[in-house]
């Protein structure tokens, strides 16, 4: 795929790297806030490449982690009526709630689907009068401009039986409250590259100037991920700290007008409760008062829903980078892949799912090593 | 949450008064709404997200970049802070 | 929803199942996925039930019947759209049988088929999906010698299940198993993977494609036999249909104690199918196959058989992807074309196309 492939260059891997080991002297931890970021790394392995002094901290830029497990419960609950199509991206699927997931509802009766795009829950809702069709609005900043136009174009359109369960979060508010948190260790960022795309750059020189960090806008291909580095490790070791844009192809500085426009129109900046973290102010997105009709919660009156967090699930403090996810005492023993106790676990870039994987190999590093007669 | 990528647009028509278009992937096509780039023209790169266009994808920024990472390595043996340089050739704010 | 009857107690000790589905066990999508969760219904409820048989867990059992052996095999097939670019739920029922028997080294001979069909399906589906089979089963050479059908009521089927089962002998001194995988192997593909997921999936996500990815279905039991020619001892054989070459690959290192150490980028896939992978969020290691399978060769022969299936119609794409080790047993890892590594893990359930 053309500025995909390009961007997947190994002999370019290696100059950034070279580079990368060439201008790291002391050790330095960076945090990557976006979960498609953590993903590329721990694909490509791109964490055993960088020197052993710098530390990809994993943030919580999974949208899927962090969504609070009240409102998973409510999805479950509203998922549940027979009345309902919900409609959902296929990332949540598997997330647990209070003692079930959206597949076991599946299992027991309920009309569950995965789509691609909001506008494809739309396009259901249309074609099923007779049916409530409620979509599943979970994302960071760069999806809830398409969620957006779903509730709005249901609005023009007047298609009434269509409604979304909103839970969006923003990254800044997130930036803040891991920096003011005390144990906290990171040093610098990478920022969320396609977030960058809608929101534009100017959300984050406040932040470089409230906490002396750098910032680094990156992309998600290999040398997107290792230009993002280099960048962050020339400022760290000159002592510097200053917005950067590695991703500019995609990132002008005005982000998307467009986007902004219809979100301040569909979405009101809400407190938002992120999984394992708390309560962060004004970090989330909700339907705005135009648009309360479209809002799945009202719509369904969901009652008080009692949550039942596993006491033993330590997920908030891996999303901000304030352990290890081996250090967790039920890592790898109750708490794994196959038996997930919190979000982290069940999401493919979840922290503790993507060490659990990278854990197991126990044979020292082959990465150097030619596999045999492999043509 | 960000799981997005480029396409070439090969046509734009508008359905119910919204824009959309045909954007080929590689060899891949899908239909994509084109309401938040709306002067984005055909022959152009997109950056697609959940079946939407987000942003136009900047085909200059993108070669100067790559351009950049064969010039690594060989700068540095000349010009000593190639990255300064570099930085300084992309219009990035280089602080004083 | 079911009727209430009474359920018998399981002992869950030990499943992949998720947490939540203990407390009140019903089957979900993912039993079905051919990942973890369909292995483990298979070894923590069925076993149990029927006992173990010598055979073990293969794609299909060879069994001893006057002094000869005999591949047996059963598939049941209930793919959504029931037709796709390259083929029909047809063409998979007769090719799929054919398959996992020809993973034994068995020439597959007979077939069986027995369809479940809703009230209400247009006899012009039912005449379509036979006349695949019909057309697939003479293009390989096999008979369709026997078969049943059922109705049942419009809302309880889902337009048309078939199953096929399928018999085939095995010639003698072939001993085809996945636990005879043996570190030193080389691990070969016949071809591009992901093809046929990608295929069908295109139809679901309204994908198009230049120039078309159609479904790769094929029956490869001559494919087999070039391999055979060139040695009677191929290891272990497998065709990864659903769960994709992932899964069969861990299958195969868990049963044979083995590691398995792929290269990335010798891992054939067609550019479409890559790009519509990006698109979607899904690992090609992971999308279903058809006509395609995976062999551990001994290393002093797979030069020999990879060219032998080079050099045939439905191996022309082959490519050595990985050997196998003694280091991290049962476990699949790859290293990735920058030099890193990372572990291929069977999936849990069904892959998902993903935004994050």
């Amino acid at each position: 795929m053309k500025y995909i492939d390009e961007f997947n260059d190994p002999e370019l891997a290696k100059r950034l790297l070279d580079d990368i080991h060439a201008t790291v002297k002391q050790p330095w931890a960076i945090m990557e806030v976006c979960g498609g970021q953590t993903h590329s790394i721990i694909r490509h392995g791109i964490d055993q490449l960088i020197p052993d002094q710098v530390e990809m901290i994993h943030g919580p830029g999974c949208p899927v982690c962090v969504t609070p497990l009240e409102l998973i419960d409510k999805a479950l609950e509203i998922a549940s009526r027979p009345e309902v199509i919900f409609c959902s991206f296929g990332d949540m699927l598997r997330v647990p709630g209070s003692g079930r997931d959206l597949f076991r509802v599946k299992s027991e009766g309920g009309d569950i689907r995965v789509v691609y795009s909001p506008l494809d829950a739309l396009k259901l809702a249309r074609e099923n009068p007779d049916r409530e069709v409620v979509f599943f609005g979970i994302g960071f900043e760069t999806t809830a401009p398409p969620n957006a136009m779903a509730v709005f174009q249901a609005k023009r359109l007047g298609v009434p039986n269509f409604s979304m369960l909103v839970s969006h979060v923003r990254v800044p508010p997130a930036i803040d409250a891991i920096m003011q948190s005390p144990a906290c260790r990171v040093q610098a960022f990478l920022a969320a590259g396609h977030v960058c795309s809608v929101m534009g750059t100017q959300e984050y020189p406040p932040l470089v100037e409230r906490y002396s960090v750098p910032i680094v806008v990156t992309g998600f291909e290999p040398l997107d991920i290792l230009e993002g580095i280099r960048h962050t490790v020339h400022q760290l070791e000159r002592g510097e700290s200053y917005l950067d844009n590695a991703y500019a192809r995609a990132v002008p500085p005005e982000g998307n007008p467009a986007a902004r426009k219809l979100l301040s129109e569909v979405f009101t900046v809400t407190d938002r409760g992120w999984r394992g973290i708390g309560v962060i102010p004004d970090s989330g997105w909700r339907l705005s008062e135009t648009y309360r009709d479209f809002d799945a919660e009202y719509r369904f009156q969901v009652g008080d829903i009692h949550t039942d967090e596993s006491a033993v699930c330590r997920s908030g403090e891996v999303l901000q980078g304030l352990i290890k996810p081996h250090e967790c005492a039920a890592f790898g023993t109750q708490c794994t892949p196959r038996n997930p106790l919190g979000a982290t676990m069940v999401s493919s870039e979840g922290a503790c799912a993507a060490y659990y994987l990278y854990r197991r190999l126990t044979t020292p590093s082959t990465s150097q090593r030619e596999v045999a007669s492999i043509g | 949450m960000c799981l997005a990528v480029p396409g070439k647009v090969l046509d734009i028509w508008e359905r119910d008064q919204t824009r959309m278009a045909k954007v080929d992937f590689g060899g891949v096509e899908k239909d994509v709404c084109l309401e938040f780039v709306p002067d984005i023209e055909v022959g152009e790169y997109t950056i697609v997200h959940v079946g939407f266009a987000l942003q136009r994808l900047d085909e200059k920024s993108a070669m100067e970049t790559l351009a950049l990472f064969k010039e690594l390595g060989e700068l540095d043996k000349e010009f000593g802070d190639a990255w300064a340089q570099a930085a300084r050739d992309n219009g990035r704010e280089v602080p004083e | 929803m079911a009727e209430a009857v009474d359920a018998q107690p399981l002992d869950f000790e030990g499943w992949a199942c998720p947490v939540p589905l203990r407390d009140s066990p019903t089957i979900v999508m993912g039993h079905g996925g051919g990942g973890q969760m369909s292995a483990e219904l298979i070894e923590h409820l069925f076993v149990p039930a029927f006992g173990s048989s010598p055979g073990g867990l293969a794609d299909s059992a060879v069994v001893e019947l006057g002094g000869a052996r005999i591949a047996f095999s059963t598939d049941t097939f209930v793919v959504r759209p029931l037709f796709f670019p390259g083929g029909s739920i047809g063409h998979l029922a007769v090719n799929g049988t054919i398959n996992d028997l020809a993973m034994s080294g068995a020439t597959p001979a007979h077939l069986s088929c027995g369809f479940v069909l809703e009230e209400g399906t247009e006899l012009g589906i039912v005449g379509r999906v036979a006349s695949d089979m019909g057309a697939a089963a003479r293009a390989a050479g096999v008979t369709i010698v026997t078969g049943d059908t059922k109705v049942v009521d419009s809302g309880h089927g889902d337009q048309v299940y078939v199953n096929t089962a399928g018999l085939g002998l095995v010639p003698s001194g072939v001993d085809i198993r996945p636990d005879r995988a043996r570190p030193g192997d080389v691990v070969i593909v016949s071809g591009a993977i992901g093809v046929h997921g990608i295929a069908i999936m295109s139809v679901r996500e309204g994908l198009g494609f230049g120039s078309e990815i159609t479904s790769d279905t094929a029956a490869l039991h001559p494919l087999v036999a070039a391999m055979l020619a060139v040695t009677p001892d191929l290891h272990a054989l497998r065709d990864p249909t659903r769960g994709g070459l992932a899964t069969s690959l861990n299958e195969i290192a868990a049963a044979s104690g083995v590691g398995v150490r792929l290269v990335e980028k010798a891992i054939p896939v067609p550019a479409e199918v890559g790009n519509a992978c990006s698109m979607l969020g899904l690992d090609p290691l992971y999308v279903a196959n058809e006509g395609k399978l995976v062999a551990f060769v001994p290393r002093e022969h797979s030069d020999a058989v990879l060219a032998a299936m080079r050099a045939h119609p439905l191996g022309g794409g082959a490519a050595i992807i990985g050997e196998c080790v003694e280091d991290h047993p049962s476990m699949v890892v790859v290293t990735t074309t920058f030099g890193g590594t990372r572990v291929v893990d069977t999936p849990l359930g069904e892959q998902l196309p993903r935004i994050c």
